[in-house]
């Protein structure tokens, strides 16, 4: 199951760098998102895969019995989904806005904050 | 659990819901300088009792310390969250003259007050995901701040600047992970022991280079900076001053902490990659500055090359050189938030800032000239003021090193630095307006609330200048305490390590 994660992990990466290294913003936008994808299944990966039981602890115990899967790596990762959703939201609508008022989504063309002629 | 510690917290954004339920009200700009206020109260009590007692811990929910969430004030993080405070009720009072209406209907104050929460969690959490956690919450924060009046520019330098800050996050993102992966702790005094017993120390060091390009972006160190002068000219001017104090301190502290507590294993590989870094941040920054002839972005570019020399003073290592970069930050904030709020002031009193086509403020507005002189000077280091002293610190130990080089280097970036303020005084302040504008103090709409924090700000220089002993002996007690963190690991875990 680690092998199969780490190759999916590594084809994530490569598709998020070739669709960033376009020049257009909504490819770069979604090579961010798959990008962030591969950096949550990295740390789920991380914290070692066990096919265990939920971390339940049984009524009248201190602590959980047998295999348990671990918690916290799954903690962590639905916190960054959560948060990167909001991000990438905001940063869909930005680039919604600056195809409105810029009227391109060309990286090399957006030189309205460092003109060409005085930078 | 103390409430030294969760108040600096809990205020701003208790002020941030209120602020922005009262946005379209008139009163709305005077919660958010109380709730700054209240913020600044906060912070001083908890700096006392850092004082008194040493690290302050505090555990969320009573979960024992490496399970739990932790925060931890160090005198570091103290002093951080003051200073935070004070640049914040700065800002606040500045912003009553600064804000347009439209902006605070917008929301405005609030978004200020969450960016100093997170600013202020930052510092405080005691342990890694939680830092990526404040980092986006001052992350959205500053991003509805940057682009809220929605001009070409703006639009366009925030696609920039958010741009490259999300790549900088998810990097972050993957180096948490992967020092889980190898740790199975992310506490920061956990880690601290922990990352001592890896046996792979290769891949340690692998993480850390992670640790430091994702902070590198945030600190705008060479060469990732170029997201910050292709943005931080765009906003309000209240804006720029507290992203060009903060935000990049941020990603400092955060390399500092790091690579003082935590990554020390391999010094000889990853401090010398931040010497070099640094000597290229100081260079690059101040060539980019005397290549500009806008008064935002000179100062945008100013902000890059003294972040190298708090680089500078953490590559070194040595006990001297910590002392120089704690110092470093805690003056530079303070200097920098004022030049830009100063800006904003040239800007509204001339009509724009390009420099060539301005002018005429010294004759006019003499006090402002005396205001932005300390400072100006200040940042280029000239005795008795306290860029002076943090230059010193830094250069002195580039000396006991005896690094000849790094230390012309820090010298030479200097004096270069007076050039490009001579251009800014020169142009802006000594030769007569281009069109015969007046540009005099007393036009000037709401003047009390701008110059208030500026003159404020260039007292606090003052003071710092002249009696640089209480600071200097703050900074030697933090910077010992970064170097030997057993103290903090034993707040935090309990035991001694």
């Amino acid at each position: 199951m680690e092998q199969l994660l780490s190759v999916l992990i590594g084809v994530l990466v490569a598709a998020s760098v070739y669709l960033m290294m376009g020049r257009n913003l909504l490819r770069f936008l979604f090579g961010l998102i798959l990008l962030s994808n591969a950096a949550n299944l990295t740390i789920f990966v991380a914290g070692r895969l066990t096919p265990g039981a939920p971390p339940l602890v049984p009524d009248g115990l201190d602590a959980p019995v047998g295999e348990v899967a671990n918690a916290l790596p799954q903690a962590l990762v639905l916190t960054a989904i959560v948060i990167g959703f909001g991000l990438f939201a905001f940063a869909l609508i930005l680039m919604m806005r600056a195809y409105r008022s810029l009227g391109t989504l060309d990286t090399d063309e957006m030189r309205v904050a460092e003109p060409k002629d005085i930078g | 659990m103390s409430w030294y510690l969760t108040l600096p917290l809990i205020i701003p954004f208790a002020t941030a819901i209120v602020a922005f339920l009262m946005r379209g009200h008139a009163a709305g700009k005077w919660v958010s300088v109380a709730g700054s206020s209240a913020a600044l109260l906060a912070a001083a009590a908890l700096m006392q009792i850092v004082l008194a007692q040493g690290v302050l811990v505090g555990q969320m929910g009573q979960w024992a310390a490496p399970f739990g969430i932790t925060l931890a004030a160090d005198l570091l993080s103290a002093v951080m969250v003051l200073i935070t405070a004070i640049t914040g009720l700065a800002v606040a009072i500045y912003a009553l003259g600064d804000i347009e209406e439209r902006h605070a209907k917008l929301g405005y104050h609030a978004l200020f007050q969450i960016l100093l929460a997170g600013v202020t969690g930052a510092f405080l959490t005691g342990d890694l995901f939680n830092l990526y956690v404040w980092f986006e919450v001052m992350l959205i924060a500053s991003f509805g701040l940057l682009i809220l009046n929605g001009d070409k520019a703006q639009i366009d330098g925030g696609v920039k600047y958010v741009a490259l800050n999300l790549i900088s996050t998810i990097l972050f993102l993957t180096g948490i992970g992967l020092l889980y992966g190898m740790t199975g702790t992310l506490n920061f005094a956990d880690l601290a022991v922990k990352v001592d017993q890896v046996e792979n120390e290769a891949l340690l060091t692998v993480v850390a280079m992670m640790f430091m390009v994702a902070f590198g972006v945030k600190a705008a160190v060479f060469p990732l900076f170029f997201w910050l002068p292709a943005a931080y000219h765009t906003p309000s001017f209240s804006v720029s001053a507290v992203f060009a104090g903060l935000l990049t301190k941020v990603g400092v502290y955060a390399l500092i902490r790091m690579f003082t507590m935590i990554f020390d294993h391999d010094i000889g590989y990853t401090h010398t990659i931040l010497l070099w870094v640094a000597c290229f941040t100081m260079v690059t920054g101040v060539l980019g500055a005397a290549a500009q002839s806008d008064f935002r972005k000179i100062l945008s570019f100013h902000i890059i090359s003294q972040i190298g020399y708090m680089i500078l003073g953490l590559a070194l290592m040595t006990p001297l050189a910590i002392v120089g970069a704690v110092f470093y930050l805690v003056h530079h904030i303070i200097v920098k938030a004022n030049l830009f709020l100063i800006a904003g002031i040239a800007k509204r009193l001339t009509g724009s800032t390009e420099v060539f086509q301005i002018g005429g403020l010294y004759k006019s507005s003499p006090l402002l000239a005396v205001l932005f002189l300390i400072p100006a000077f200040s940042l280029a280091g000239f005795p008795p003021l306290s860029g002076f002293w943090a230059k010193y610190i830094i250069v002195k130990a580039t000396l006991d090193l005896e690094m000849w080089l790094v230390a012309f280097i820090a010298l030479a970036v200097g004096l270069m630095t007076i050039y490009s303020m001579t251009k800014i005084w020169a142009e802006a302040f000594w030769k007569p307006h281009p069109d015969g504008r007046d540009p005099a103090l007393r036009t000037l709409q709401n003047r009390r609330a701008l110059l208030l924090p500026v003159a404020g700000l260039s007292l606090l220089t003052v003071v710092i200048g002249l009696m640089p002993e209480p600071f200097v002996v703050f900074a030697e007690r933090s910077a010992a305490q970064l170097l030997d963190p057993s103290a903090y690991i034993t707040a935090v875990l309990g035991t001694t390590p």
